[in-house]
């Protein structure tokens, strides 16, 4: 990846919790990256690691009253979202970053049409007269590879498969030609066929645009043909991030070892697969020192006392492990 | 397809999960009880229990010297009738009091009678579906276009007047409306994934629709058992208003009503003071079931 | 009754060309049939005892029809299922009962899966309860023993489910398959809504199930890496039939049908050099009310033959125990 590429957004030390009737949750507890234009950063993690909660903060989309940002920023193009107001940000969302979501059947509005959803959409972007629009919305299906895209208009939601859904929902997401695309878990839902199809698609309009996608998902492989970058998350913090090849070759941080180590794989055959006994801490309750040493494999004191710091451990990857030794100057 | 949710787990044992939802938490405070509508209603099942010893005079006793007397705190009036008295020179208070028995009990035996009944014949048309639901269904839709007042009525005046016949009058009125709504409920339940189950485990339909089912509908049905309340006291008033409800001398709330509109200028308390007990109670009943609702709502998601 | 030496060469289960029509409607008072989904068209295939048959496919392929088709939950509309030799579908009275001790089921979505007004116990007891087996003591001790066995604790009886997790409660759906000793458990994706951590969890539990007692599975997945972890052989289905199926190492090693060849190169693997010889497939999945002629897959294959769209090619034989529906071959 191109490094000199702007960077289009920054996280910095962002901290955004949830107060709910059981205690505070500290859903996102000090995550911190960066995406640069054109890059697809990975966001990896189970579930309840705050991965979805990191794409709504950027948003300001946090269930509200529950949820606020406590702490941090969030530069869009070196504007801080976290400082705007409503009103501002309504500017932003769709025009400058966009997001997807899981699931296609509830991001559709089941009693208008296609046509209609699109419509509505490119009107808060472009001034222009209704006819003028529904071509605009034509353009848009043409771009996502739906065919026949002039009947496709009066169709409804539930007459759609969920792969021409997420385009549809794809199609309006980046009609106002951000910066930014967030897709969470947008192939979760899709057959696998259908999958490819989808993500395909993405890199293309990614290629066509130098979009910078921030992809949320738990799928290692999704990562490895999409992510230029990864960033893995446990219990509200970034626990390891580099380049995607790196990451996969050597992973440094435990919980990432023992993630991908418990992920069958289809290219061979294994005897027994290593399970990471155990689950992830209570977001409202965490404990002191690493989050993860309850479960890891080679933990000590000095894991359970103190939180670690994110270490440098190769170029552009790091870890926030004790174990980490800092890696030898000039490779 | 896999749906990967977000849930934030609180641990094994303890509280629930805590689901992030967009309602704001004190919502389900539970120190935002509706005590008013407690206190009106524990009130009010008071006052119908204990009738024969608070109320100070008897309801039927008439009196002729003290007719038409004003409340206690108006010109004329005495603290011996507090309320007043009506045409008949009958305590208004008392009759208040007895009133209130004759609306718990059509109440409460309309809606269990007409509760049950649909409660029944929702689960049976939601769970077994195909013609039987189909035909209940039908029978259902035919007993909701019958204007209300109209069916009891033609009840009440076949049957002749009475306790009775308003409680049946009404259980007819009803049972259609929460056939209606449990089998909505019910075709919801129905889809998840342990109804399947227990037929895997062998489970027969009657068990099925007795362990799975009624439980899992139970939370909407008490639900709408408080919000019928209402509607049911005055179902009776009305119909005791138009003269097709209890025959005199028993008191019924909207009997007063009734009797106290050619009063309503000089007399303003002969209707009243009943119209106000029965709004009051009524919207008791309304604002504790849609306490209820919320209050049983989210944790009901929860599972 | 088959007489010993018979049972013990006939597989478990026998599916013997099963098929499963639903018919469209429309109309609002008189329902008119328009078409037929045909959800299972024909497909046959057994499951051997301690064995584990997988069966992968996309949305709409057939695969969870037909699990229900062998638990009774839908009437085949023709075709039939064996338990030993005898007609699943044809059982009444004490064969019923016994049928549904020894034919079980796990779902897929664990916050669906167990009954929030009952108790941990009585959930998993149900089996017991329903077809009579033990007293009600014995009900208890079996509870605990199947608790021990997924790995929860004893306490786990009295609680309810929403004090558990989702990885909790595949187990506690687990534990209520196994009370009544199952020789078949019908999994259906019990692990697709599990997160990725706590699924291999699962997996190696039911591995280690079916290596202590004689339990077989029918795993219905559409995850490819979970079947090849678990199933000793695998059949790939689309709209409705089987296309290809094998023992799992034949299959995942030299897939033959260009569907299956597809469903593989769409499995991402987990490795950033792996080589991306992509098969995008063009279109989608047509429907099962009106799939194509002759062989289903035709409109979307990229070997498709003329005689493709005419005739639909039958289920052969091309290595050992290696048996793929296409005209290539």
């Amino acid at each position: 990846m191109n490094a000199a590429a702007p960077v289009v957004l920054e996280v910095k030390d962002l901290h955004a919790y949830l107060y709910t009737r059981w205690g505070v949750v500290r859903a996102v507890d000090g995550v911190s990256f960066a995406l640069r234009e054109g890059e697809t950063l990975g966001l990896v993690g189970e579930s309840g690691c705050g991965k979805t909660m990191t794409g709504l903060s950027v948003l300001r989309l946090l269930p509200e009253p529950a949820g606020r940002i406590v702490q941090g920023q969030v530069l869009l193009q070196g504007e801080d979202l976290v400082t705007k107001s409503e009103a501002e940000m309504r500017r932003v969302r769709g025009r400058r970053i966009s997001m997807i979501l899981q699931d296609p059947q509830t991001s559709l509005n089941p009693v208008f049409t296609i046509g209609d959803q699109l419509v509505e959409a490119l009107r808060m972007l472009y001034a222009d007269a209704a006819p003028a629009l529904s071509h605009r919305a034509e353009e848009a299906l043409r771009s996502v590879k739906v065919a026949a895209p002039e009947q496709r208009m009066r169709a409804y939601p539930h007459q759609m498969s969920g792969g021409m859904k997420q385009r549809v929902v794809g199609a309006i997401a980046v009609a106002g030609e951000p910066r930014v695309l967030i897709a969470d878990e947008p192939t979760t839902a899709l057959d696998v066929t259908i999958q490819l199809q989808y993500l395909t698609l993405l890199k293309e309009i990614q290629a066509r645009t130098r979009l910078a996608m921030l992809f949320i998902t738990h799928d290692f492989g999704i990562v490895a043909r999409m992510c230029d970058r990864v960033a893995v998350m446990y219990a509200g913090r970034i626990v390891e991030s580099g380049p995607t090849r790196a990451l996969f070759r050597a992973p440094r941080h435990p919980y990432t070892e023992a993630l991908m180590a418990s992920v069958p794989r289809m290219e061979a055959s294994v005897e027994r697969l290593p399970s990471i006994e155990g689950q992830p801490p209570p977001l409202h309750d965490l404990p002191v020192g690493c989050r993860f040493a309850p479960r890891c494999r080679y933990v000590d004191d000095r894991c359970r006392r103190e939180y670690p710091p994110t270490l440098p451990v190769g170029p552009a990857h790091e870890a926030a492990c004790w174990r980490v030794e800092p890696s030898p100057p000039s490779r | 397809m896999a749906r990967v949710e977000e849930r934030i787990d609180v641990g094994f044992g303890r509280s629930p999960a805590a689901e992030v939802s967009a309602r704001p938490g004190p919502r389900r405070d539970l120190a935002r009880l509706p005590w008013a509508s407690f206190f009106i209603i524990v009130v009010l099942v008071l006052v119908a229990v204990l009738a024969p010893f608070i109320a100070p005079h008897s309801p039927t006793e008439q009196s002729l010297p003290d007719k038409l007397r004003p409340p206690a705190w108006q010109e004329g009036g005495s603290t011996t009738h507090l309320l007043g008295t009506d045409v008949l020179g009958r305590d208004v208070l008392s009759r208040i009091i007895y009133g209130a028995r004759v609306s718990l009990i059509v109440a409460a035996a309309a809606l269990l009678a007409g509760g049950g009944i649909g409660l029944m014949v929702g689960i049976v048309s939601g769970y077994l579906g195909g013609r039987v639901d189909s035909f209940l269904m039908r029978v259902v839709d035919a007993t909701l276009t019958f204007p209300t007042i109209l069916i009891a009525l033609l009840l009440a005046v076949s049957l002749g007047q009475g306790l009775q016949t308003i409680a049946i009058a009404i259980t007819v009125l009803i049972w259609a409306r929460f056939a209606r709504v449990v089998r909505g409920e019910v075709l919801a339940v129905k889809t998840r994934d342990f109804v399947a189950l227990a037929r895997v485990h062998g489970c027969s339909h009657l068990r099925i629709m007795a362990i799975h089912i009624v439980p899992n509908v139970l939370n909407t049905f008490m639900v709408l058992l408080t919000l019928h309340i209402g509607f049911v006291i005055i179902v009776e008033a009305s119909l005791s208003f138009l003269g097709a409800g209890i025959p005199p001398p028993t008191p019924s709330w909207g009997q007063m009503v009734a009797d106290g509109r050619s009063h309503i200028a000089s007399a303003w308390w002969l209707s009243v003071v009943p119209g106000a007990a029965i709004m009051l109670v009524v919207l008791a009943f309304n604002l504790f079931g849609d306490w209820l609702r919320d209050w049983l709502d989210p944790r009901l998601r929860q599972v | 009754m088959l007489e010993s030496g018979a049972i013990a060469a006939e597989p478990l289960i026998r599916v013997e060309n099963l098929t499963k029509h639903f018919p469209v409607t429309r109309g609002l008072l008189i329902a008119r049939t328009t078409g037929q989904v045909k959800a299972v068209d024909g497909i046959s295939f057994t499951i051997g005892r301690q064995e584990t048959f997988g069966l992968v496919g996309e949305s709409g392929c057939g695969k969870t029809t037909t699990s229900r088709l062998l638990l009774r939950l839908e009437r085949p509309t023709a075709g039939r299922v064996l338990l030993d030799g005898q007609d699943v579908h044809a059982l009444t009275g004490t064969d019923l009962s016994k049928y549904h001790t020894r034919v079980q089921a796990v779902f897929q979505d664990p916050w669906s899966s167990l009954n929030p007004r009952l108790r941990i116990r009585d959930t998993i007891a149900e089996a017991l309860v329903v077809n009579r087996r033990v007293s009600k003591a014995g009900r208890l001790e079996r509870v605990e023993e199947v608790l021990h066995q997924v790995g929860l604790p004893l306490a786990a009886a009295s609680r309810y489910p929403h004090e558990f997790s989702g990885g909790q409660r595949q187990r506690i759906a687990l534990a209520s398959a196994l009370a009544s000793d199952p020789e078949l458990i019908v999994l259906d994706e019990p692990v697709s809504a599990l997160d990725v951590s706590i699924r291999a969890q699962i997996m190696n539990l039911l591995k280690d199930l079916q290596a202590r007692q004689p339990l077989s599975y029918l795993l219905v997945a559409h995850n490819l890496a979970t079947v090849r972890y678990i199933a000793h052989r695998t059949a790939v289905m689309y709209l409705g039939r089987i296309v290809e199926h094998a023992d799992t190492e034949s299959l995942y090693r030299n897939p033959l049908h260009p569907y299956t060849k597809a469903l593989f190169a769409a499995a991402l693997p987990a490795d950033p050099d792996a080589p991306r010889d992509d098969m995008i497939l063009s279109g989608e999945v047509p429907s099962p009310i009106d799939p194509p002629s002759g062989c289903h897959f035709h409109p979307r294959c990229p070997f498709a033959m003329e005689q493709c769209a005419r005739v639909e090619p039958a289920l052969k034989a091309v290595a050992a125990g290696h048996v793929v529906s296409c005209h290539l071959y």
